[in-house]
């Protein structure tokens, strides 16, 4: 009877550690998306998908790379550059607004004919889901590498009070912490 | 940690990986880590601002202490202690 006694506690033992170690590593309720297109129409699923996951109570993480970056300009602020940090400048999209479509472009017609059709349904624009993203407490993590290859600076980034500057270190530590992550 | 306590620390290992690019400073770190005793303390210079944040979130998984960084001129020095 003893014996027994002893082999169960012993079980119990190796049973909660194991639990233990299995809660340490398990997911949090986190989703993570990588957003590195820079087409209009991706960037606003990231946002729109990133919303819903909140409504869920889910933390969300996006981490904004290549092109993506430009969807966080501001064009109101300006920041001092070498010369081909100006050109990259000028010749990537000054804003979210500037953004363009992935399918559809048509020589620049495109995203106002979108916009225009988005509103007649209601449709939140780009700016307003990423200020509801901010509201909703979505954090942006920002590529340096990419921002150092086009000549991005920090002062130019729109005003969101969540967002962050990492590497891909960073972007593995969150997807690993995530239940989901996706790239786009 | 503070400024002063950071500038105190004994470092075991140094790694500069100032001038390469994410992951580089990542790697350098993961690459020397064999070399740090344990407990011991390791600072990585880097170029790269977003080091900071991928070393803290880095020792947390890998269960080392993060103790800091310190801005210098153009670069940044990140420490962590290699608790075991």
């Amino acid at each position: 009877m003893n014996d027994e006694n002893q082999n169960l506690e012993e079980m119990i033992k190796k049973l909660t550690a194991r639990v233990e170690e299995l809660e340490e590593n398990a997911p949090d309720n986190n989703l993570c998306i990588g957003v590195m297109s820079g087409d209009y129409d991706s960037t606003m699923a990231a946002f729109i998908i990133a919303l819903g996951a909140t409504a869920y109570d889910m933390e969300v993480d996006l981490f904004f790379t290549f092109w993506g970056l430009s969807a966080l300009r501001d064009p109101k602020k300006k920041a001092k550059k070498d010369f081909l940090g100006k050109m990259f400048g000028t010749m990537l999209p000054s804003s979210c607004n500037k953004l363009p479509l992935s399918k559809m472009q048509m020589l620049g017609m495109g995203p106002p004919m979108i916009k225009s059709v988005m509103k007649m349904h209601n449709a939140k624009s780009l700016e307003e889901l990423m200020k509801d993203a901010g509201e909703f407490g979505v954090r942006i993590h920002v590529c340096t590498m990419a921002m150092d290859v086009m000549g991005m600076k920090k002062e130019e980034m729109i005003d969101y009070p969540h967002i962050d500057y990492v590497g891909v270190g960073a972007f593995v530590g969150m997807f690993q912490e995530a239940k989901q992550c996706w790239f786009m | 940690m503070t400024t002063d306590e950071l500038k105190g620390l004994e470092v075991a290992t140094e790694v500069d990986a100032r001038g390469t690019a994410c992951p580089g400073p990542l790697l350098d770190a993961k690459r020397a880590i064999g070399d740090c005793p344990d407990n011991g303390v390791m600072c990585v210079l880097s170029s790269d601002e977003g080091t900071i944040i991928d070393i803290q979130r880095w020792s947390k998984k890998m269960k080392y202490e993060y103790l800091g960084d310190l801005e210098d001129d153009g670069f940044w020095r990140v420490f962590f202690k290699k608790t075991v």
